[in-house]
């Protein structure tokens, strides 16, 4: 079987469960093909023999009844992996190997699945182009010198590379449905609280969620139903009734009701975008949805509440990386002079404005004119979903207002590098779920990304509209190993 | 104007000032694990071996609260006689410390756990209520070691995490004395409840101090001064004495007080300036997304209600209506709890033919007299409840004399003996046989036939005499009251 690493994830686990194909050669062939991708930059820790070895001790005593079994899956590098070293993509993490595991990827190989390593992010997942990395930047499979999205770049160039079958990255503020529409996968941010935060190494705790990244929908709902679980380690995990989604995925979408937000029509939109959102609606409309025109009125608000909320989140909780317990320290006279010198050398340069930010807006004197105002907005912006969701059942928007940029482009205007998140951070302030799937080009020839917005723990249901749509769709990406030599 | 004796006033030329004191008590909540996490809250445990992920902030953990110690806080806000607010809200309070793994307190700012209530203290002029303004969970921080190593600052953070109750009175506390009494209330009102074990050796209960002065009269209150982290309430009344006639020196000077954070250095008695206002640190409060606000239901805090134990006061009440005690032995009973349960024990083995006079005598007077020299508590007690209570019975029913049980309680203490063995075995019963000591005392008649004859002339001092007589020919055990009537007959 030379084409594994082209195979979906579903089709894998079928040709397993049919002992088509054993572990230990799925495994070797995205190893191999993870060594020949260096280029991609997409990996921060490898950890290819020991996948090998848990591959072959898989394949001694198959376990088929699993739902991932013999499964390699490398991960984004924001999860604690236990005895392999987490980074979070910054150097104050280089030398941090957690004696723990986070929940969501023990979920992962309680199914069966094995760790291939660690994918590259942007540092502590803030930034949207994977270029904040102290591990360097990860290039776009779909083309060289592109960025492949962030923070959860490394996982979407590794799952559109097809280095790994499938990935989990986190969604701050987009970090999963970004990287996903730039790399033309399908990339999945669930409920607040569907997936437990225990093990993942913070950015801003009232937005994080971990969720599915893969090549297509189905694959998306299956990790989604293996990763979704009620952990009382997490306070803010939330114990509802999940469904089984790749069970229960069903194309049939007739008579749902799918809203378009004014708002979302943004100053400056290019064409494509439009175009691709005109599109959008009308394969919405084929497969039996209803289209309804809503409003999202306080959606201006959004970028800025969150460019508030969740720098003032990481101020506090990037707090903890001083040089006393783990991690890098730099030498100092006293102890503030350590600190000082091991937080200058420790964070980039992003992680750095984004802590000032945040110490700033939380600061005695400006803490109700931008954090409380911040929260108020927010609720504002919540109201807002849930008045359109007593008229439909979900919101389609475009995923980003462009494709992908080159690398560097936008490196030193945080600014407009921010304005990617447009369409993606209410979501995450609303706490909702949100599926990226990819939907065409550009006039490059460059993926582009739709976005379904669903009520909360409503996963099901924009699985569903996604997967009626992909059909439609009939995406292809178009991957030319070009890093391949 | 009336004056009132023991009013605590501090005097310069013309002046009177009044002192105005509110303390931050921070209380260790008595629990088995930490607020957050489930490693131990042990005292005296090897440096960090009480440490979780969680109190050692890895990246990733998550904090997740301990129902007990949420119990705990608000048992202790009833106890307080205050509201217990059924949503209150953990926020992060932040600041960078080497033995502050997170690099930021979990503590409750805007909406704590339990809002206002009061005290009431047993002062000799009579009752003063204080007001509580709040009580709040919050976590501690671990303990920097500075002097083991001339370089070094070594930290050990099995303290991190554990929880604590912060209860902020209000500015009405007027002395050091009121200030003594207001720690040891509360102090027993935790006891009570054991809510917290109120050991101030070993940190489990410390104060923060707000002073402020005003000349006597005066409405407006003062610039005040805090002293952080005074733990025994001999040293709060001796910073409260510094830093009041500190601060009156200075007005006197015609300077003005600034508001700063002072510490207490106990060497030297005196309070030293810390940080003054400026200074202060911006803590940059804000609401720990980590944790939901903390809900609790009606039913919840009513549950809890009706596991409260008879606390102090009520139990003082009971002693003065029940046991007809004056109020002050009440209150020496009922300070602390284990000397409460001790005497009630000791009421409880008694029976029915109780001496409660006799019980609250021989408790706040030998007993106490033998914990004192031996410095140890009463649950230590050498004599148990229920060999004092036999003992007392032994007195009461004459079976031997308050003389020689004083004899049985030496005797007992040397392991818990049980007081009527004792008497059996060293023949210490009283002789109460009338037609013995008629007997007995006709023989000293006999033998002292002149000092018989000047008695009845009118010497009446001589009876004295005779009783020691008779005394000393029964070895001490003869029942003094037989031998009174029995001597005024013969004589």
């Amino acid at each position: 079987m030379s084409d594994i690493t082209k195979q979906s994830l579903s089709e894998l686990v079928r040709n397993i469960k049919n002992k088509k194909v054993s572990s230990e050669e799925i495994t070797k062939e995205f190893v191999n093909r993870s060594e020949k991708s260096k280029e991609l930059n997409a990996y921060i820790t490898e950890d290819y023999s020991s996948a090998l070895d848990k591959a072959k001790k898989f394949d001694q005593k198959p376990n088929l009844n699993l739902k991932l079994p013999g499964i390699p899956i490398a991960v984004k590098d924001l999860f604690c992996t236990k005895d392999i070293r987490t980074t979070a993509g910054s150097k104050i993490l280089n030398n941090f190997a957690p004696t723990y595991e986070s929940t969501v990827t023990q979920n992962i190989w309680n199914e069966g699945a094995i760790l291939l390593g660690k994918l590259n992010c942007d540092e502590f997942a803030m930034g949207s182009s994977n270029e904040t990395s102290f591990f360097g930047n990860v290039q776009n499979p779909i083309n060289k010198n592109l960025v492949p999205g962030g923070s959860s770049g490394g996982s979407a160039s590794a799952v559109a590379g097809q280095l790994t079958p499938i990935t989990i990255g986190t969604d701050t503020g987009g970090s999963i449905r970004q990287p996903a529409s730039f790399t033309g996968i399908v990339g999945l941010k669930p409920t607040y609280g569907s997936c437990s935060r225990y093990g993942i190494v913070a950015f801003a705790s009232s937005l994080d969620q971990a969720g599915p990244m893969a090549q297509n929908v189905k694959d998306c709902a299956l990790l989604q139903e293996v990763i979704s679980t009620y952990d009382s380690k997490d306070s803010t995990s939330i114990n509802f009734k999940r469904n089984e989604y790749s069970k229960e995925l069903t194309n049939n979408i007739k008579g749902k009701k799918i809203g378009i937000p004014k708002e979302y029509r943004v100053d400056g939109m290019p064409k494509e975008i439009e175009d691709l959102w005109q599109k959008g609606i009308n394969y919405a409309k084929d497969c039996g949805a209803q289209i309804i025109d809503i409003s999202l009125p306080h959606t201006s608000y959004a970028l800025p509440t969150y460019y508030i909320v969740a720098p003032a989140e990481a101020s506090s909780n990037l707090a903890r990386y001083d040089g006393v317990k783990y991690g890098f320290r730099a030498k100092g006279e006293n102890l503030i002079d350590m600190y000082e010198k091991t937080r200058s050398e420790g964070f980039g340069a992003e992680v750095q404005r984004r802590i000032m930010i945040g110490t700033y807006v939380l600061s005695s004197g400006y803490y109700d004119a931008y954090y409380l105002k911040a929260q108020k907005v927010r609720k504002l912006i919540k109201n807002d979903f849930d008045e359109a969701y007593k008229k439909v059942d979900a919101i389609l928007t475009p995923s980003t207002p462009s494709a992908a940029f080159k690398i560097g482009e936008k490196k030193d205007d945080p600014v407009s590098m921010y304005l990617n998140d447009i369409f993606t951070v209410p979501v995450n302030l609303a706490g909702l779920p949100g599926i990226s799937i990819p939907a065409g080009h550009d006039s490059k020839g460059y993926p582009l990304g739709l976005q379904i917005i669903g009520k909360a723990f409503d996963e099901q249901n924009i699985l569903n509209i996604a997967y009626a749509m992909e059909e439609k769709i009939d995406f292809k990406n178009k991957i030319t190993d070009w890093w391949i030599k | 104007m009336s004056k009132n004796k023991s009013e605590y006033l501090i005097s310069r030329k013309d002046n009177q000032y009044e002192v105005i004191i509110g303390l931050e008590v921070h209380a260790q909540v008595t629990s088995e694990s930490k607020l957050f996490s489930t490693s131990s809250t042990k005292f005296g445990a090897e440096p960090n071996t009480q440490v979780s992920l969680v109190d050692a902030a890895f990246p990733g953990m998550l904090p997740v609260i301990n129902e007990f110690c949420v119990k705990q806080a608000i048992k202790t806000g009833i106890g307080l006689n205050a509201k217990i607010n059924k949503r209150s809200v953990f926020d992060r309070k932040n600041y960078f410390y080497a033995d502050l793994p997170q690099g930021y307190q979990i503590s409750q700012f805007k909406d704590p756990i339990v809002g206002e209530g009061n005290v009431i203290l047993d002062m000799p002029e009579g009752q003063k209520k204080v007001g509580i303004e709040r009580l709040h969970l919050e976590q501690d921080a671990g303990k920097s070691i500075h002097d083991l190593d001339p370089q070094n600052t070594f930290v050990d953070l099995n303290r991190s995490g554990v929880a604590l109750m912060e209860i902020v009175s209000k500015p009405d506390l007027r002395s050091p004395e009121e200030v003594s009494v207001y720690i040891k209330k509360l102090r027993s009102i935790m006891r009570y409840l054991g809510t917290c074990d109120g050991n101030m050796q070993e940190g489990s209960l410390r104060a923060d101090v707000n002073v402020s002065v005003r000349i006597k009269g005066s409405k407006d209150l003062g610039t005040r001064c805090e002293i952080k982290n005074v733990n025994s309430i001999k040293f709060m009344q001796m910073a409260i004495e510094y830093e009041a006639n500190r601060q009156v020196d200075l007005i006197e000077e015609g300077n003005s007080i600034d508001q700063e954070t002072r510490l207490f250095d106990t060497k030297k008695n005196e309070t030293r300036s810390m940080r003054s206002k400026e200074d202060a640190h911006d803590y940059r409060y804000f609401p720990d997304p980590d944790l939901l606000p903390l809900e609790v239901s009606d039913e919840f805090i009513n549950k809890l209600k009706s596991d409260i134990p008879e606390l102090p006061d009520d139990k003082k009440k009971r002693f003065i209506a029940e046991f007809k005690l004056s109020p002050y032995e009440a209150n020496i009973l009922v300070s602390d709890i284990d000397t409460a349960k001790y005497f009630e024990e000791v009421v409880a083995k008694m029976g029915k033919n109780k001496d409660i006079k006799l019980a609250v005598n021989w408790i706040t007077g030998e007993l106490f007299a033998v914990l004192n020299s031996k410095n140890i508590e009463i649950s230590q007690s050498p004599i148990s409840a229920k060999n004092l209570a036999i003992l007392i019975n032994l007195i009461k029913n004459g079976t031997i004399s308050g003389k020689i049980a004083k004899t049985v309680f030496e005797l007992m203490m040397d392991g818990n003996k049980d007081p009527q063995k004792i008497v059996e075995e060293k023949g210490l019963k009283q002789q109460s046989d009338p037609k013995a000591l008629e007997a007995l005392i006709d023989k000293i008649i006999n033998d002292n036939r002149e000092k018989a004859i000047e008695y009845k002339q009118g010497k009446e001092k001589l009876f004295g005499f005779f009783v020691g007589q008779a005394m000393k020919a029964s070895g001490g055990k003869a029942n003094p009251q037989l031998i009174n009537e029995i001597l005024k007959k013969k004589l």
